[in-house]
């Protein structure tokens, strides 16, 4: 069938904040659908929250809104825009329950805008457990035992009646947010609670546990004359009770027969049929190990995390095709993508292994429940291809940047055998590598399937690994046996490892014998028909597929997994430097393992190596493309910490030079640095020893600030405020020795700000300044960054400006820098300088109109800053205030502590714009997820240095109307300062507890800045945790709840009593 | 770790590991693209003669069972895949894929880069090689010589197909089968429509077909050449018109040369269950199971009465057929999948259509399905 031509514009809802659960595939989908419908000559018309996004873009749609995704700036975005039809299958959950609103409003049906793709009515029986439940009914389709409940009573009749483990689901949530298995009455209660809490219905749904049956999955797609194919499925290593984004997964399934196979697929082809889903759905089912019976536990009626694996373990562009079905395209007359000369409608087959591991934030949040079940806690993830399993998956476990190389632990070997059992009997994000462990020791892979339920064909794989490994011991430089290691995906620092060498002296070794990868093509049909798709995997065979081009050549590293600290902003640069390099006229090579991004997108560059990035495997690519060089200020810290191997190993850096980079990282070398350059910093030193970090500290004065050298994302750094917390820090959080040496810095309170800038030699721009409402303490990613600065003097801005243009010339920057200054006391300090692409990239370059990442490449590859028709010093900057707010996960992880400091916590980020500071930070607020409420109660407890300031903000507070409740000391303070406040309990004691005032919704803001710690046990931690289990905005910042007051305050009309005449006696 | 070579007429020599019988074996090598069902294709008679390269890396993992032969015999002639998986993991695995072709005296070779090699077979059309015996240093002049001169067997349906008629009885419509090397998932398909079937040797004469009073005849799948197939096309001449007539596979192509048409070799076989193909009547795609290398051309069709009912999508190749004039249609494509997808298992059901329309009618030669 043709594609439509009686609709003209098309919207687009994104998915808005990187979050736990809804991550950067959906920009990957995004992009590709938007791209795809103006393709076919539609206006497409895009809202999307996220800044950080190419989807974002302006190329990428005709309009694009960034503005907050709820009912009442959609509506009126559609109101101004009138489109023709909406598609709300391409923006995750997000975007499918915006469509729901808006329907449910009848702006729709008012303004004639028709749904493309699958209906809401599908959507709903698709999402909805009871309704769904019954569809499977209908169609004869088994689904585990279930109940809908809407509260706790109705959950113990289900158990009463079933028995446990059960499961609990709540509906139309991320990711899982609030589930859980129960195995007793105590999870019962408590995961119902908080089930029902984040289920916008309040419905749960408990379902008899099928834990230990195959977890499948099938990504089918159909179009509207009823074709209907499957992409893809995949099998979970790990056995169904842990979510599918927690889970190891393999495609295709390894342990399925055809008549499995078929089995389910013509199951999930029936259902897809069943709710006449117009694009692309994933069906989620469970297999018994020991029988032909099945379950389905889930159906995503819409593009989804697996959907974007589907589409890069096999190439086939689910998004895009699913784009051109909706406006009325058909799988039989489009051609697929990959091959280019045949047809969409078409079942892609490997030839290759390809596994996914999921990349988890605990390195960050070491309190956090490491355990995994049915709510999903992974960031991101990394993929990686093979023709063996072994291979692929050691590939994936190199991918994912823990250190970790092969299949065993740090530590490992010293753990008691009771530990490990308890660490594989329990799934948690490091199973694997204790798997790997009781291996060593000798545990059979038939006990460990009984500890975890994994299929032996897995476990056998990883026995496989792990007995290789007395092989390579025994047998050093041997080239029949490092052949037979690489094909199994050892790295070559496992092989330095048990050959008791370098990792540099292997690589060599292997280059003498020739004992190199080939490189084969991601082709979707096994090498059936010639393709041109120049998407490239590693592997040890005989026949390389990359043939490197006549033409000069750029390698871009991307930045991996995404994680807390480095999300979707690095990919954001990447694509853009891999477009500069392309309009420069080199052909630009990417090498990048996330599949959910878009620079992993076959169609971005002229070459994508979807390979580890260590430097092993990216040498080889090296070495077969012999690049100009390679751009590393892009990738995040991934790609910068590649740097010093690639040089040391005669690769050109493109950009800012490795000894300048090395300038600006390292602490001694950037302090003498700025000495020269002549801009200040606070004081600081580096101590080698705990002693000597005494000495420092006591000599500099307290508080300072303390963290170890060489960090990404501010990963354990403190502020101490005494030497015995000092002393425990030192003992605790780091080693300090003269390898791993600690800084320790006087920590100034006050403004930050932040600035990114480009450099070619001569001219540095600097886009934009931005002043964080947070004061220095908070890391810059977990602050509300305002653009341009509100509270800055004009001398103050030129002296910022200043600085940053004698750094980027004193450090010899070449591209790109980011560069947070703070302010205290009237003097401007540096206290952190990144010599590469940053998270503002994409929010300035979007504010100021100023392609950053293209300009900083462009001058990287010779064409000055001036040559591109840009002047050096500040840009002036557009009309209106910009502010980028953090989005956290913390529903997700539980026993995490909220409290903002200067270790990064945020797993994404909104930007709201308006005409003014309120306006803007209203609706970044709003799109952050929080609700702002004219009026309620507000809930204080606050340390004793924030007493002074907490008296204005409660005044504030309680001249808009709401009513103050606080704990005793805070109270205190209040009424001192004839404040009207209740005094509610503290924990433990009688009476109404301020706990029972958060449990019960008696309070719509939470202000704490108690007894900062990661102690799940101290108070305020177990206050701003059930701030957050009851979704109530929890501040932890005097300045960010400052923020939310001003908002309040200017929606709300003053209500003043009229002025009294004053009686004169 | 006993080394074997697989040397193809082009003089490509691929080195890799033996396992399965350790003799030699001499054949043609083609590509299957299936990543699940090895159990199926290997078993598949139309595979008879064949050294069967799988693409997917990973063979073996689920072991053989009971349930999943296509033949009792294994007609092929040799296995190639990337890694053999010895010790297999499913509840209804019996025994290894090693292990079976050991017992069959079926040669493999793996750990060699099968993507190279389809990449050839892709480039080049089907090759003739040998896959030589298990540690046998090898004269490559003299290998060389071997496969070049080896003629392909043009007996290949008359090895596969039964010696002796056999029923598998049912209680619904008679259908006669003729096999030229017939799948084990056609007779579960019919036996699932309750069909009650009696299956005849490739060299059964028409007036016996008539003689079991068949209500529809079914032209099975098989291995090599229709042209080859000695007096199966005079056969089916002889039952024209005078029963329902389903083919499959290798009964497409005699039921097109029976009518007139032409059949030809072609470059790249289709082994796999990936194939889209179009019904030109519903105007719906199926992905389908197919194992063919030949096929009808479609310019020799214009007077044979034959109306093209389904294509390849992607290669236009003839997929199915109609008479105009009799009670007759065939595919190429295997709608009993095994393995594969069963999209098309409604062509069943279309051959039990035609059959009571025809019963109903007095079995007259109108074009009814």
């Amino acid at each position: 069938m043709p594609k439509r031509t009686d609709i003209k514009s098309i919207l687009v809802i994104g998915s808005g904040p990187i979050v736990i659960g809804q991550a950067a595939e959906f920009d990957y989908a995004g992009t590709q659908a938007c791209l795809s419908l103006k393709e076919e000559g539609y206006r497409v018309i895009l809202i999307n929250s996220n800044p950080a996004t190419i989807m974002t873009d302006t190329e990428i749609a005709d309009k694009v809104y960034i503005e907050p995704i709820t009912l009442e700036f959609v509506s009126r975005i559609i109101r101004k825009e009138r489109p023709d039809a909406l598609l709300p299958t391409l923006g995750g959950q997000t975007g499918l329950n915006m469509a729901i609103e808006l329907q449910e409003s009848g702006i729709l049906d008012e303004l004639e805008i028709e749904i493309l793709g699958t209906k809401l009515d599908a959507i709903h029986k698709a999402e909805d457990r009871d309704l769904f439940r019954n569809l499977m009914n209908e169609m004869g389709e088994p689904v585990p035992d279930s109940e809908i409940i809407h509260n706790i009573d109705e959950a113990y009749a289900f158990v009463r009646a079933i028995g446990y483990p059960v499961i609990v689901r709540p509906a139309f949530t991320l990711g899982g947010t609030g589930g859980g298995i129960c195995h007793n009455d105590e999870d019962l209660e408590e995961i119902v609670a908080s089930g029902l809490k984040y289920s916008p219905v309040t419905q749960c749904l408990l379902e008899k546990s099928i834990a230990g049956f195959k977890e499948i999955e099938y990504e089918v797609m159909r179009d509207s004359a009823d074709n209907a194919i499957v992409v893809c499925n995949m099998e979970n290593v790990d056995a169904v009770g842990i979510h599918t984004g927690d889970s190891i997964v393999t495609a295709p399934c390894q342990t399925l027969t055809d008549r499995e196979n078929q089995m389910l697929r013509n199951v999930s082809l029936r259902i897809i049929r069943e709710l006449k889903i117009e694009g692309g759905c994933n069906v989620q089912l469970a297999l018994d190990p020991h029988s032909f019976d099945y379950y389905i536990i889930e159906v995503n009626p819409r593009v989804s995390r697996s959907s974007a694996l589907a589409s890069k373990a096999t190439g086939y562009p689910i998004a895009k095709i699913a784009a051109k079905i909706a406006v009325g395209l058909t799988l039989d007359e489009m051609m697929n993508p990959v091959t280019g000369n045949t047809y969409a409608c078409f079942e892609p087959t490997l030839d290759y292994v390809v596994t996914k591991i999921p990349r988890w934030p605990f390195d960050k949040f070491e309190s956090a429940k490491r355990n995994l079940g049915t709510q999903m806690k992974a960031t991101g993830e990394v993929m990686a291809m093979g023709r063996t399993f072994e291979e692929s998956i050691q590939k994936a476990v190199r991918s994912l940047e823990t250190g970790q190389f092969d299949l065993s632990l740090p530590g490992g070997a010293e753990m008691t055998d009771g530990w490990i059992e308890k660490r594989i009997r329990k799934a948690g994000d490091e199973r694997l590598f204790f798997i790997g462990e009781a291996l060593r020791r000798g545990v059979t892979i038939e006990t460990i399937h009984e500890w975890s339920a994994i299929d032996l064909f897995f476990l056998r794989k990883f026995e496989n690994i792990v007995r290789y490994e007395e092989v390579l011991k025994d047998n050093p430089f041997d080239y029949e046996v490092a052949y037979k290691a690489k094909r199994l995906g050892f790295a070559d620092v496992t092989l330095a490892k048990h050959w008791n060498t370098t990792e540099r002296e292997v690589y060599n070794w292997r280059k003498e014998q020739e004992l190199i990868p080939v490189y084969k093509k991601v082709d979707t049909c096994a090498g059936e028909y010639e393709s041109d798709t120049p998407y490239f995997y590693g592997t040890y065979e005989d026949e390389n597929e990359s043939v490197k081009t006549g033409k000069k050549s750029v390698v871009v590293l991307g930045s991996g997994p995404i994680r807390i600290g480095q999300g979707v902003e690095f990919d954001y640069a990447t694509v853009h430097c891999v477009w500069a390099i392309q309009e420069a006229g080199y052909e630009a090579i990417i090498v990048n393992n996330n599949p959910e991004t878009v620079s992993t997108d076959f169609s971005i560059s002229d070459k994508l190596y979807f390979e580890p990035l260590t430097i092993e495997d990216v040498m080889h690519i090296i070495d077969l493309e012999q690049p100009e060089g390679v751009i590393v200020q892009f990738g995040g810290q991934t790609a910068i910490n590649l740097a010093d191997e690639l040089e040391a190993r005669g690769v050109k850096i493109l950009g800012t030079s490795l000894e300048d980079i090395d300038r600006a990282e390292n602490r001694d070398k950037f302090e003498s640095a700025l000495h020269e350059i002549g801009v200040p910093q606070p004081l600081g030193k580096t101590a080698l020893s705990v002693s000597e970090a005494v000495v420092i500290a006591t000599e500099i004065g307290y508080p300072v600030l303390v963290r170890p050298s060489y960090v990404l994302g501010g990963r354990a750094m403190e502020i101490v405020y005494h030497e015995q917390e000092l002393l425990q820090y030192m003992e605790n959080a780091v080693k300090a020795s003269p390898e791993h040496p600690v800084l320790i810095d006087r920590y100034l309170t006050g403004t930050e700000i932040e600035v990114d800038a480009i450099c070619d030699g001569e001219t540095v721009l600097i886009p934009g300044i931005m002043e964080h409402i947070e004061r220095a303490g908070v890391h810059s990613g977990d602050s509300i960054a305002v653009y341009p600065p509100q509270n800055l003097s004009q001398s103050m801005i030129e002296t910022i400006a200043d600085y940053t243009k004698r750094l980027a010339l004193g450090l010899k920057i070449r591209g790109l820098m980011n560069i947070q200054f703070v302010i205290s006391e009237g003097q401007v300090y540096v206290i952190e300088v990144n010599p590469r692409s940053s998270r503002t990239v994409p929010f300035l370059s979007k504010i100021t109109n100023i392609p950053m990442a293209n300009v900083a490449t462009q001058a990287i590859l010779g064409k000055s800053i001036a040559e591109q028709g840009y002047v050096d010093g500040l840009a002036d900057a557009p009309a209106g205030v910009y502010v980028k707010v953090p989005v956290f996960s913390f529903a997700k992880l539980r026993r995490v502590d909220i409290t903002l400091g200067p270790e990064m916590k945020s797993t994404g980020e909104v930007m709201g714009k308006d005409s003014t500071l309120e306006k803007a930070l209203y609706k970044g607020l709003v799109a952050a997820g929080m609700e702002v409420k004219e009026y309620g109660s507000v809930l204080m407890t606050v340390s004793d240095k924030d007493k002074e300031e907490i008296i204005d903000i409660a005044k504030r507070f309680v001249e808009i109307g709401y009513r103050i409740l606080a704990t005793e000391g805070t109270a205190q303070a209040l009424e001192s300062a004839n404040i009207e406040v209740k005094t509610v309990g503290k924990i433990g004691t009688e009476g109404t507890t301020l706990i029972d005032v958060i449990q019960k919704g008696q309070a719509q803001l939470v202000i704490n800045t108690l007894t900062k710690g990661k102690q799940p046990a101290s108070d305020g931690f177990r206050i701003r945790r059930e701030s957050v289990e009851n979704g109530v905005p929890a501040f932890t910042s005097i300045d960010t709840a400052n923020a939310m007051l001003s908002v309040i305050e200017s929606m709300t009309f003053q209500t003043d009593a009229m002025p009294k005449p004053q009686v004169i006696e | 770790m006993t080394k074997r070579y697989l040397v193809l007429e082009d003089g490509s020599i691929f080195e890799g590991r033996a396992f399965g019988a350790e003799s030699a074996s001499v054949g043609e090598a083609v590509f299957a693209t299936g990543m699940t069902g090895y159990q199926e294709t290997i078993s598949n008679p139309s595979g008879c003669g064949q050294i069967v390269v799988m693409t997917y890396p990973l063979i073996g993992n689920y072991g053989i069972n009971r349930d999943d032969y296509e033949s009792i015999d294994l007609a092929i002639n040799g296995l190639v895949v990337r890694e053999l998986t010895e010790e297999p993991s499913n509840f209804r695995s019996g025994m290894s894929l090693g292990d079976l072709l050991t017992l069959k005296g079926i040669p493999g070779i793996q750990e060699i880069d099968t993507r190279k090699l389809t990449r050839l077979l892709r480039d080049k059309g089907a090759l003739k090689g040998k896959l030589t015996a298990a540690g046998e240093d090898i004269d490559i002049d003299a290998v060389l010589a071997e496969v070049q001169g080896y003629e392909l067997p043009t007996d290949l349906v008359s090895k596969v197909s039964t010696k002796r008629p056999y029923p598998s009885p049912g209680l619904g419509k008679r259908v006669v089968v003729i096999d030229y090397g017939i799948k084990h998932g056609i007779l579960r398909e019919l036996n699932k429509k309750d069909c009650d079937v009696i299956v005849v040797p490739h060299d059964t004469s028409a007036k016996e077909i008539l003689a079991l009073f068949p209500d529809g005849i079914l032209l099975s799948n098989g291995p090599g050449n229709p042209e080859d197939v000695e007096g199966a096309v005079d056969t089916i001449k002889e039952l024209l018109g005078k029963k329902p007539i389903f083919g499959i596979g290798l009964g497409h192509q005699l039921f097109a040369l029976a009518c007139g048409a032409k059949t030809a070799k072609m470059k790249n076989s289709h082994i796999g269950g990936n194939y889209p193909v179009k019904d030109l009547i519903t105007n719906r795609t199926d992905l389908t199971s197919q194992s063919h290398g030949y096929e009808v051309l479609e310019d020799s069709l214009a007077g044979t009465g034959l109306e093209v009912t389904h294509k390849a999508l992607n290669d236009n190749c003839v997929e199915g057929l109609r008479s105009e004039k009799y009670e007759a249609f065939t595919v190429q494509f295997h709608p009993e999948a095994s393995p594969g997808p069963q999209d098309a298992s409604y062509l069943f059901d279309r051959f039990i259509q035609l059959m009571t329309a025809s019963n109903r009618k007095g079995n007259s030669n109108a074009k009814t399905y």
